[in-house]
């Protein structure tokens, strides 16, 4: 994946994904929601990265893949970027 | 040959479920309601037909029937006694919840073959004390050592627990797992007891016997189902159990109206060439049954045809979740207005308890669709739904 938004993500991860222990621990392929990510909270997540990046997800991205893993969200944004 | 899923079987399977649900549901809805007992004439019925054994694939010794038609079944059975058809609605929820995640799943496919030879009925335990009715959150944990799993679990309710035959358990997948991380796990009998079991005294619903209980369980490792609970609950349990459960709501409200029309009719008659009062009052409800009616079967078909075509995208789209979910918001609100409408019109009559208009129990029943997952959760939900989805 692109390494441009990995701090970025880490930031709206922190903020909003309410995971059981450190962002800074989560490795990139590692498992969001096994970490605790609840579906209440992607909402959060999803809502954040919109905002950060100024960026709208398109519905047909709006599914639970693509925010499994900060790999899974990067290329979610490299996709809506491009 | 008569195919187990051809139109003449179909219709043969509705026609007993009709008979059962008028011959023996209906007499015995009143004793049950009173008395708060489980409905077993009916529930003993259906097993015998294979009702229980009809959502399996025919591959596995079912019928393979789907969602149309289950949801029919539960339409038909909620007209004569809505604790039957509860019991129904929740065990095809849970049946399903095991047939779509059986894939390349040996041990789950030889489970669905005893089910269905067996016509066992199963119940569900996914409410717990602390995370309460939120399903999509558990605070016991699966151990799984070896070859065995154990789980103890405190649950707010456990409908007709005592009177089935397997538990569908909700749990965190392991010791350290978050709450979300949930996995489904098949407790059979003789591998559960409930213990400290609490009472089910209740306004209505009162023959699905659902009190509090501890669920303490041990059975073999393959009965914790690999697929995650969050793939289980979005593909099957949160839309088969809105479908089934408005269903049976709805026939709830086909029994009310019809009560309402009899006695319309029969005022008719009385004094024929004078329009009896309450005549545009009638006719709407005819009208608010008839949008119910077409937003359960569009719904149910809708899901029927997503799960024919393997259309995966479809039931995993925010838009779908938001569409179940209001269907659940709509006919729970619209079974306790049809209702409290066909008790306005049919009057005195359906206020009297000892009467064949009497609509007490169908009130009371119709009021546990706003809780039965509450309506403020749902809504919940969807208004988060609605802040990302941009439709």
């Amino acid at each position: 994946m692109t390494t441009q938004y990995h701090s970025q993500i880490l930031q709206v991860l922190s903020a909003h994904a309410e995971l059981n222990q450190d962002v800074a621990t989560i490795g990139v392929d590692d498992d969001l929601f096994a970490a605790g990510m609840s579906s209440r909270a992607t909402v959060g997540v999803m809502l954040g990265l919109e905002s950060t990046f100024d960026i709208e997800f398109p519905d047909a991205m709006l599914r639970r893949d693509v925010f499994e893993s900060i790999r899974a969200i990067g290329l979610a944004l490299d996709t809506i970027k491009s | 040959m008569r195919l187990p899923n051809s139109q003449i079987a179909i219709d043969a399977r509705l026609a007993e479920i009709e008979r059962i649900g008028k011959d023996i549901a209906r007499i015995n809805a009143d004793d049950v309601d009173k008395n708060g007992r489980f409905p077993v004439e009916s529930i003993t019925a259906l097993k015998l037909a294979g009702i229980f054994a009809a959502p399996i694939p025919v591959l596995y010794g079912g019928s393979g029937a789907d969602p149309m038609e289950l949801a029919r079944g539960c339409w038909i059975l909620g007209q004569h006694c809505s604790a039957t058809a509860s019991v129904v609605a929740m065990h095809h929820t849970q049946i399903l919840s095991v047939i779509h995640h059986a894939k390349n799943n040996l041990n789950l496919q030889e489970y669905l073959c005893k089910v269905a030879k067996e016509n066992r009925l199963i119940a569900s335990v996914t409410s717990e004390v602390g995370p309460g009715g939120d399903m999509r959150s558990s605070s016991c944990a699966v151990d799984v050592q070896n070859d065995t799993y154990q789980l103890t679990k405190k649950a707010t309710t456990v409908s007709y627990g005592s009177y089935a035959d397997d538990l569908m358990i909700t749990a965190r997948k392991n010791n350290d797992a978050a709450s979300s991380d949930q996995v489904l796990v098949i407790a059979q009998k003789g591998q559960f007891q409930l213990l400290d079991i609490g009472v089910w005294d209740t306004l209505g619903m009162r023959g699905t016997c659902s009190p509090p209980a501890t669920v303490v369980a041990q059975g073999a490792a393959w009965q914790v189902i690999p697929t995650p609970f969050a793939e289980i609950a979005t593909y099957t349990m949160v839309p088969t159990s809105h479908i089934f459960w408005s269903a049976w709501w709805f026939g709830l409200a086909t029994d009310a109206v019809s009560k309402a029309r009899e006695l319309f009719r029969a005022k008719g008659r009385s004094n024929p060439g004078v329009t009896p009062m309450g005549a545009h009052r009638i006719a709407d409800l005819n009208a608010e049954l008839q949008k119910m009616e077409y937003e359960v079967f569009g719904l149910a078909r809708e899901y029927a045809e997503a799960l024919a075509t393997d259309n995966i995208q479809k039931l995993a789209s925010l838009s779908f979740s938001l569409r179940i979910n209001t269907l659940k918001l709509n006919s729970s609100r619209s079974v306790v207005a049809i209702a409290s409408e066909a008790l306005a019109i049919c009057g005195v009559q359906a206020y009297k308890n000892n009467g064949p208009f009497s609509l007490g129990r169908h009130l009371r029943d119709a009021h546990s669709a706003a809780m039965m997952v509450h309506n403020d959760r749902i809504q919940l939900t969807n208004a988060s739904l609605l802040m990302v989805h941009k439709g």
